[in-house]
């Protein structure tokens, strides 16, 4: 059964990993907008040549 | 709101509107005037058509502008609007007020192609705000700004930015207590389950020492730093003789955090971490419930939000830019088409046409000639004026308001809210509890004392009681905001709630705004007709003039002759040898009694311009001045309950019509100005009363602010509104009563939650006075009276809001 101890400090170990994540994601500022990414993931880049016209790739 | 008409009508490809008869035509696109075409030509230029390709017509029209920014080059000014800035690059935040759709985040996005010193630019479209990273030797502030005014999303810039030094950075210091507290009660809830389910293999062996040390480990950060604000505010609270919910809560959450570590440390038990650290979380859930507030909204603005940086002045024929805090008695200033009067001056030349719907919510321009005092909070409309400071900015007329104690003073809710009051008498009846079970085993079981003592007090921690305010008033703010009715904090629908009078203002809050409907009735005029109407109007400043003029449409200027204007009656005069006579009933017929207004319609109120062509009269153009919709409705409802009121700073014409609806001709005052209309609301709350504010000018500010609570009325929530507690969507006028009423229901929520809230608690404290209380129970006990609570009044407080008609 004493592997118990080994099972629980890995378990500690990864919950506080995803408490680390938690923390950096929000002080990053991720979670400040949660609108414009959203449609900012929609743009299409802009095209290279001058002259192509209207057509947007999905 | 923008109104599309599925017709042949052409609309400029650029902002959508109706073009005119010779549109501006590039590249095979029409646009509606030379300032579309333009922004239209900068973004084809620089490949970013794609622009147009997001959303139809996204485009801002963009006035001509020339030395406009030049204060921003300014080093005081720089430094108060700049994030950071080192030597190569300089990072600022604008806030935009104008971007509203996809194509805008995408063209404010690839600034970079427009000009090459921008090195980044990022919106939070939710804020409205741009941040811009630019090259300080390629570009400058002013630069910068002008750039995005020539594209048509000029940055509002004023006085406040400029005055307040730096913004203030996100608080998200309670997102990381959160974050502590779930991690701790997660991991505290796993490590107990073999206790829950009593696994003897489990609690008699050296695990369970482990699994307590463990869990009082988690509990620490729990204990020193997501609670750690519960046991300050208990503190400052006692300091202050004032006992809240957060004394017997930092009293439960201290009990339960020594009592378990008493007990893993003399081996007599698990404790009840599991309970403390959920606890925790969900009072911390229940906070952040409630700390939702509307991000693009701003409920502090004063004066200074709307009034310019800088003004130009004149001295001995040199104009200099110069900001307005600078501004003293005798500066000449130079007040350009559109701009503002910042200070209350007097008019030395020019045409002086001035809007004053920012103060009163009246948007007819009023001309004013030479000699007259203008007051500050004006907009001038035409031509160029020049002006002489009389007062300075802080103490004009309308400045002046903000002076007084209502705006220096700390704003303390008179009202306690329920919660305040009920925790008072829970803390007593509490420690009351507590120490009379104590007392009652120290004589039974003395041994069972300390045990019973600090069950009670674990038990009956008002965690629930705690959740149910937070989470009833921050359901009914999130409803209420869906339906534009905008709160400054859920604090607020419980202060609607306790309201017994209500002072309305006149124009602009329950009169719709003039520019309203203008209409022609009468025998059909001829095409040529209309151009003579045209030419004549076009000589006349009168507002009404313009009005017809614009209602006419582009039609080419036919000479006049004989043009005489009679002063507030009507304009005569020759087009092409036709004699054509403009003006009021009076004017036309002055033979005749004077008529009244139509009867039709009891919310419309109609002004009426009767033309005479060649001596016949063929009709007349009606501009309605009407009521807002379902106004009637609204103050006869309100009138069942309320003490209505009307603070107008118009004259009387209107009382015998109003009477009507508010029921009393003693409950109208005319007349008033911002300072009475503050003293008026006062005078009231001395009497006793509780009263709501519903006004929508920088003339109510005072009155807004004085009130117990405020609404400020818009047309535009992005656009205007004074400080208030609650921003309202002009559209949304009629369904205030249901409005109100849900906050009426919500408190009801409220006492009923209390009354569940209550019942755990006795059943709980049953176990803890007999000193049995186990940690399974208080782990069963705990959140499930917190999950009970939050369930029934989001739900309780959804239902009541459906049935109310906001659904």
């Amino acid at each position: 059964m004493s592997v118990m101890y080994i099972l629980i400090g890995c378990s500690l170990f990864l919950a506080l990993c995803a408490l680390g994540a938690f923390i950096w994601i929000v002080k990053s500022g991720q979670m400040d907008d949660d609108y414009t990414p959203s449609i900012r993931i929609l743009f299409d880049d802009l095209k290279s040549k001058p002259e192509s016209t209207g057509d947007t790739k999905p | 709101m923008k109104i599309t008409f599925k017709t042949n009508q052409i609309t400029c490809y650029h902002c959508g509107d109706k073009t005119v008869a010779e549109p501006v035509v590039v590249d095979a696109h029409e646009f509606c005037c030379e300032g579309c075409s333009r922004v239209y030509q900068i973004i084809s230029s620089n490949n970013l058509c794609d622009y147009y390709l997001i959303q139809n017509s996204p485009g801002l029209k963009v006035p001509l502008l020339s030395g406009k920014f030049n204060y921003l080059d300014d080093a005081q000014v720089k430094q108060r609007l700049i994030d950071f800035t080192d030597e190569q690059i300089t990072k600022v935040t604008f806030f935009i007020p104008i971007m509203h759709c996809s194509s805008c985040i995408w063209l404010l996005e690839h600034l970079y192609k427009l000009d090459e010193a921008v090195v980044n630019s990022r919106v939070n479209f939710l804020k409205k705000h741009l941040t811009v990273t630019y090259k300080n030797k390629e570009s400058s502030l002013r630069k910068m700004v002008e750039l995005l005014a020539s594209i048509g999303y000029e940055p509002a810039i004023n006085l406040n930015d400029i005055e307040t030094e730096g913004r203030k950075s996100a608080d998200r210091k309670l997102i990381y207590r959160i974050g502590v507290a779930a991690f701790c009660f997660g991991n505290i809830m796993l490590i107990s389950f073999p206790e829950y389910f009593g696994l003897d293999a489990f609690t008699k062996s050296a695990f369970s020492r482990f699994f307590g040390y463990l869990n009082m480990a988690l509990s620490v950060p729990v204990f020193f730093y997501s609670a750690s604000d519960y046991f300050t505010t208990a503190f400052k609270g006692l300091q202050k003789r004032h006992i809240g919910i957060d004394v017997p809560l930092a009293l439960g959450i201290f009990v339960l955090f020594v009592r378990s570590s008493y007990e893993v440390i003399s081996h007599t038990g698990i404790g009840y971490f599991d309970t403390h650290a959920g606890l925790v979380f969900f009072l911390l859930i229940g906070k952040w419930f409630q700390q939702k507030t509307f991000d693009t909204l701003s409920f502090e603005r004063d004066y200074k939000s709307y009034f310019p940086v800088a003004v130009t002045t004149v001295k001995d024929g040199n104009e200099e830019t110069m900001p307005v805090t600078n501004l003293t008695i005798g500066h000449r200033i130079i007040i350009k088409n559109n701009e503002l009067i910042p200070a209350d001056s007097i008019l030395v030349q020019g045409e002086a046409n001035i809007d004053f719907s920012f103060v009163t919510g009246e948007t007819s321009p009023l001309p004013k000639v030479p000699g007259e005092v203008i007051y500050a909070g004006g907009k001038q409309l035409g031509s160029t004026i020049e002006l002489e400071v009389v007062k300075k900015v802080s103490q004009s007329y309308l400045t002046q308001l903000w002076n007084n104690e209502q705006f220096t003073k700390d704003n303390a809710s008179p009202i306690q809210s329920f919660q305040q009051v009920v925790s008072r008498y829970f803390t007593f009846g509490l420690l009351l509890v507590a120490f009379g079970s104590a007392i009652w085993w120290l004589i039974v079981n003395p041994s069972l004392a300390l045990n019973a003592f600090t069950s009670v007090l674990i038990i009956a921690c008002p965690c629930a009681l705690a959740l149910s305010s937070p989470f009833a008033l921050g359901t009914a703010m999130r409803i209420l905001g869906k339906f534009k009715f905008y709160l400054k904090s859920p604090e607020v629908v419980e202060q609607i709630a306790e309201i017994d009078t209500m002072v309305f203002d006149k124009t602009g809050t329950i009169t719709q705004p003039a520019e309203s409907s203008i209409t022609y009735l009468g025998e059909l005029l001829y095409d040529e007709e209309k151009t003579w109407i045209s030419s004549l109007v076009k000589h006349s400043v009168h507002p009404l003039s313009k009005k017809i003029k614009n209602y006419l449409g582009e039609r080419p200027h036919l000479p006049t002759s004989n043009f005489t204007e009679f002063n507030g009656r009507g304009v005569e005069g020759k087009v092409v040898g036709n004699k054509i006579r403009i003006g009021s009933y009076a004017y036309i017929f002055p033979m005749h009694e004077p008529m009244g207004f139509s009867g039709e319609n009891p919310d419309v109120l109609a002004t009426r311009v009767y033309i005479e062509l060649n001596g016949k009269v063929p009709g007349y153009f009606q501009i309605k001045h009407s009521y807002r919709n379902g106004l009637k409705k609204v103050l006869a409802l309100f009138n069942l309950k309320y003490n209505l009121y009307l603070l107008s700073g118009d004259n009387e014409s209107e009382r015998s019509r109003l009477t009507e609806y508010f029921g009393d001709s003693d409950r109208l005052f005319f007349r008033q100005s911002p300072l009475e209309k503050l003293q008026f609301i006062e005078r009231l709350q001395n009497e006793g009363k509780r009263v709501l504010m519903v006004g929508d000018g920088l003339n109510d500010a005072g009155a807004l602010k004085a009130g117990n609570v405020g609404i400020s009325v818009t047309e535009n929530t992005a656009h205007f509104a004074p400080a208030s507690d609650v921003i309202m969507d002009a559209s949304m006028f009629e369904k205030l009563p249901a409005f109100i009423q849900l906050s009426r229901n919500t408190l009801r929520v409220i006492h009923w939650s209390f009354v569940i809230s209550l019942l755990y608690n006795v059943v709980g404290l049953s176990f803890a006075v007999q000193g049995t209380l186990s940690p399974l129970i208080a782990a069963i006990l705990m959140p499930l009276s917190s999950v009970t609570v939050i369930g029934f009044t989001t739900v309780a407080t959804t239902i009541f809001a459906k049935n109310g008609g906001l659904k």
